[in-house]
C-alpha cells in the first residue's frame, strides 16, 4: 500500500451531511473489475446528465475544483453500503484526502485499506473551511499526517485526532494481512481452544 | 479468566473472540463464520493476487443473491441474459470450488438472500462473531451474534487469516418498552429509532436492542430490526438469545445436535447481558405510541408516521441536513406541507433482506387477499426456501390473484443490480431498507415502508394507512 504522509492539493467543498456511498458510486458500476479506471464513477449521477454531458452546476465539474485532491464535507460522509468502490472512485480521480466531522463506520476503514486519509474535524471547523473553499475556488489545503494538522488557505492550522495505530499504517503503507500474520502461532493457539470448547463449530 | 463484573452480551462475544490486543485498543477478532456473496469478487480477486488461500474453508459460506436475476430461473445459469452477470455467479461458483466452500448456487433449493439464508440454515447461531462483505450483515445480530459488515479488503483479510482487526466499539442500548398496536410492524420500530436517533445515530457503537416491545417479537422481526442497525449507523445491532431463539434454532441444518445441542445451549443461555451491565449510552422509546412509518426522502431517518406531513426543510437547524432534505424533496419531487396519504405511488415491491421472511408475505398477503394492485408490483421472497414455503401456504395464489409478479429470491430492487430496477422518475412503495438517490434504479424514488404498508399502498395507489384497510 501507497505510504500516506502529507498532501497539498485542491480541495472541494460539499456542503452536505449524510452523502451516502450510493451517492459516490451507483451500484449499477460495482460489477467492474478492480482496474485502474474507476475515476467516470464517482458522484456518476450527480455529475453527468443522462447523455453523459456533465452537469455544469455540480461542483467538481467547475474548472478551478478539477483535479481535486481533497473533499470537505458535511457530517457521516460515505454511509450506507459497504461498497469499496466508493473508495476506488476517490483514489483513481486522485482523492486521497476526506475531511468531515465524522464517516459513516465501514467506509472510514475502506478508506484506510486503499491508503486513504479520512480526517475527522469538527463541525464548525469544516464549515469554515468549505466556506473558505468556496470564496477561494482552487485554493489548496495541506494535510499532514505526521503532524496530525490542516491547514487551511488563510494559513491557519487546525489539529485533528487519528488513532495511532490507522496513523503508523498509513505512514508505513502497511498491510493489514501481513500484520495479522505476525500473529499466527496465536491465532493457532485460539483456535485449539475455541473448537475445543464449541466442537460443533469445528 | 475473566473479570466477574457484569457485562452486556456484546462484552461476552468480544472477550471471547480476542485473539490479541495491539497498543492497547485495537484487538485481533477471531470470526466464527464469513459469509460471501456474488458480490465478493473483489475480495476473492485481491487473495488470488496476493497468492493467498482461504485458510478456513469450512467457516466460510458462499451464496449468490445481489445479481441473480429473479426471472428465467427455471433455466438456471442458462436463463441469465447478461454474459457480465453471468459471468459473475459462475465466478462465486469456481471461487468457492477452489477454496473449497460450501455454495449455494442459483439452483440450489438453500439459495437466497444472504441474511435469509444464514439464520433459515442454522449458520447463525448466538455467541458467534459473523462478518460478511455487506453492510446489512448486522442482521444476524438478531440470533444474537456479534455481526459486523465490511468492505471488500477486510473480507480479503479474513478470508486470509480468519480474523479482523478492530477497535472495541462503544455500546448502545435501545429500549423499547410496552406492546406495539395492532398494524405496527419491526419494520415500524426500526424506521422510528432511525428517525430519533438519526443516520449517524450509533456511529461507532453496537445497538442492543431490549424491552418489552422487542422480546415479544419473533425472530423474524427481531433480524428486521437487526438488519437496519446500519441505517443508523451502528457497527452492529444484536437481541439477546432467549427461549425464541433457540425454539427458532432447533432442528435447522447447521444448528448444532443431540450433546452438542445441550453443551450449545448451556453456553447460549450464558450470553444475556447481566442486569447491572452499563452501557455507554441508552436511548428509550414507548412502542405503544409507535404508528405506521413511511420515509419521505432520501436518508431512512428522513421518515415520519404515515399521518404526518412532508417536512419544510427550512426549519431544520442544522445546514448540511438542511441541505440535503432540500436535495431530497426535489428528488422525491414532494413539496413540504403535503399529507404523506397523497401521495401516489407507481410501483410495490416486496421482499430484501428486511422483509422478505414468510411472516412478511403473510403480512402482505392478508391485506391483498381479494383485493388487486393498481400498480405495477413484485414480490421477491428472501429465499428460495421462503417461496416455497409461501407457495405450500398459498400465498403465491393471494399475490398473483392481486395483480402482483411472484418472482424467484434474490436482492432484486432492493440495489437493483441484477436490473430489477424502477424506472427513472417513478415512485416504489418498497420493503426495503435504503430510500437513497438511485438505489432502486437511476432517478427511481423509494419510499420504504412495512410489508402490510405496501400492500396497502398497492392497491390504493397511494401511500395509506394499512390500519384503515384492515
Amino acid at each position: 500500500m501507497k505510504p500516506f504522509t502529507k498532501l497539498t492539493a485542491v480541495a472541494v467543498p460539499l456542503d452536505m451531511a449524510n452523502i451516502d456511498t450510493d451517492k459516490i458510486i451507483p451500484a449499477r458500476f460495482l460489477r467492474k473489475p478492480r482496474l485502474p479506471g474507476y475515476d467516470p464513477y464517482l458522484f456518476h449521477d450527480m455529475r453527468f446528465n443522462a447523455d453523459g454531458s456533465e452537469r455544469p452546476e455540480f461542483i467538481l465539474n467547475q474548472p478551478a475544483y478539477r483535479g481535486a485532491g481533497i473533499l470537505v464535507t458535511g457530517a457521516n460522509f460515505g454511509c450506507g453500503s459497504s461498497r469499496e468502490g466508493a473508495a476506488y472512485a476517490m483514489l483513481d480521480y486522485g482523492i486521497r484526502c476526506v475531511i468531515a466531522p465524522s464517516f459513516g463506520d465501514i467506509h472510514y476503514a475502506n478508506e484506510l485499506q486503499n491508503g486513504m486519509l479520512p480526517v475527522i474535524l469538527p463541525e464548525e471547523v469544516c464549515r469554515r473551511l468549505r466556506g473558505q473553499l468556496h470564496d477561494q475556488p482552487g485554493a489548496q489545503l495541506t494535510v499532514d499526517l505526521d503532524a496530525q494538522t490542516v491547514t487551511g488557505p488563510d494559513g491557519t492550522t487546525h489539529r485533528f485526532e487519528i488513532d495511532p495505530i490507522y496513523r503508523e499504517r498509513l505512514l508505513k503503507g502497511l498491510d493489514d494481512v501481513g500484520l495479522v500474520l505476525q500473529y499466527q502461532p496465536e491465532i493457532e493457539d485460539f483456535e485449539r481452544g475455541h473448537y475445543g470448547e464449541m466442537p460443533w463449530l469445528a | 479468566m475473566f473479570m466477574s463484573s457484569p457485562r452486556t452480551l456484546f462484552d461476552k462475544i468480544w472477550d471471547r473472540h480476542v485473539v490479541v490486543t495491539r497498543n492497547g485498543n485495537e484487538a485481533l477478532l477471531y470470526i466464527d463464520r464469513n459469509y460471501v456473496h456474488d458480490g465478493s469478487f473483489h475480495a476473492f480477486g485481491a487473495l488470488a493476487k496476493e497468492g493467498r488461500k482461504v485458510r478456513k474453508p469450512r467457516q466460510t459460506f458462499a451464496v449468490v443473491d445481489h445479481y441473480v436475476p429473479t426471472l428465467g430461473r427455471e433455466q438456471g445459469l442458462a436463463g441469465i441474459a447478461d454474459p457480465e452477470v453471468r459471468g459473475m455467479i459462475e465466478l462465486l461458483e469456481h471461487n468457492a470450488k477452489v477454496n473449497g466452500i460450501a455454495h449455494f448456487g442459483i439452483d440450489d433449493p438453500r439459495q437466497g438472500i444472504v441474511h435469509v439464508v444464514g439464520p433459515e440454515l442454522g449458520l447463525t447461531q448466538p455467541g458467534l462473531t459473523i462478518t460478511c462483505g455487506d453492510s446489512h450483515t448486522s442482521t444476524h445480530g438478531a440470533l444474537g451474534a456479534l455481526a459486523i459488515g465490511i468492505g471488500a479488503s477486510q473480507s480479503k483479510q479474513i478470508l486470509a487469516t480468519q480474523c479482523l482487526w478492530q477497535k472495541k466499539p462503544r455500546t448502545l442500548r435501545v429500549t423499547v418498552d410496552g406492546a406495539l398496536a395492532p398494524g405496527v410492524s419491526a419494520k415500524d420500530v426500526i424506521l422510528a429509532i432511525i428517525a430519533e436517533i438519526g443516520t449517524a445515530g450509533a456511529t461507532g457503537h453496537v445497538i442492543e436492542y431490549a424491552g418489552a416491545a422487542i422480546r415479544a417479537l419473533s425472530m423474524q422481526g427481531r433480524l428486521t430490526v437487526c438488519n437496519m442497525s446500519i441505517e443508523a449507523g451502528a457497527r452492529a445491532g444484536m437481541v439477546v438469545p432467549d427461549d425464541t431463539t433457540f425454539q427458532y434454532l432447533a432442528g435447522r441444518e447447521y444448528a448444532p445436535r443431540r450433546a452438542d445441542w445441550d453443551k450449545a445451549l448451556e453456553f447460549w443461555r450464558s450470553l444475556p447481558t447481566d442486569e447491572s451491565a452499563s452501557f455507554d449510552r441508552e436511548v428509550h422509546l414507548d412502542g405503544a405510541r409507535l404508528e405506521p412509518m413511511i420515509t419521505w426522502g432520501t436518508s431512512p431517518e428522513e421518515a415520519a408516521p404515515v399521518g404526518g406531513l412532508v417536512p419544510d426543510p427550512q426549519k431544520i437547524i442544522d445546514l448540511d441536513k438542511r441541505a440535503h432534505s432540500v436535495q431530497a424533496l426535489a428528488y422525491m419531487d414532494l413539496k413540504p406541507g403535503m399529507p404523506l396519504t397523497d401521495i401516489k405511488i407507481d410501483r410495490a415491491f416486496i421482499g430484501t433482506c428486511t422483509n422478505g421472511r414468510i411472516e412478511d408475505l403473510r403480512a402482505a398477503a392478508a391485506v391483498l387477499k381479494g383485493r388487486k394492485a393498481v400498480v405495477p408490483a413484485w414480490v421477491s421472497p428472501g429465499s428460495t426456501a421462503v417461496m416455497r414455503q409461501a407457495e405450500v401456504e398459498g400465498l403465491d395464489r393471494i399475490f398473483r390473484d392481486a395483480g402482483f409478479e411472484w418472482r424467484a429470491s434474490g436482492c432484486s430492487s432492493c440495489a437493483a443490480m441484477n436490473g430489477d430496477s424502477v424506472p427513472a422518475g417513478m415512485r416504489c412503495a418498497s420493503t426495503s431498507n435504503r430510500n437513497f438517490e438511485g438505489r432502486q434504479g437511476k432517478g427511481a424514488r423509494t419510499h420504504l415502508m412495512s410489508p402490510a404498508m405496501v400492500a396497502a399502498a398497492a392497491v390504493t395507489g397511494k401511500i395509506t394507512d394499512v390500519r384503515k384497510l384492515v
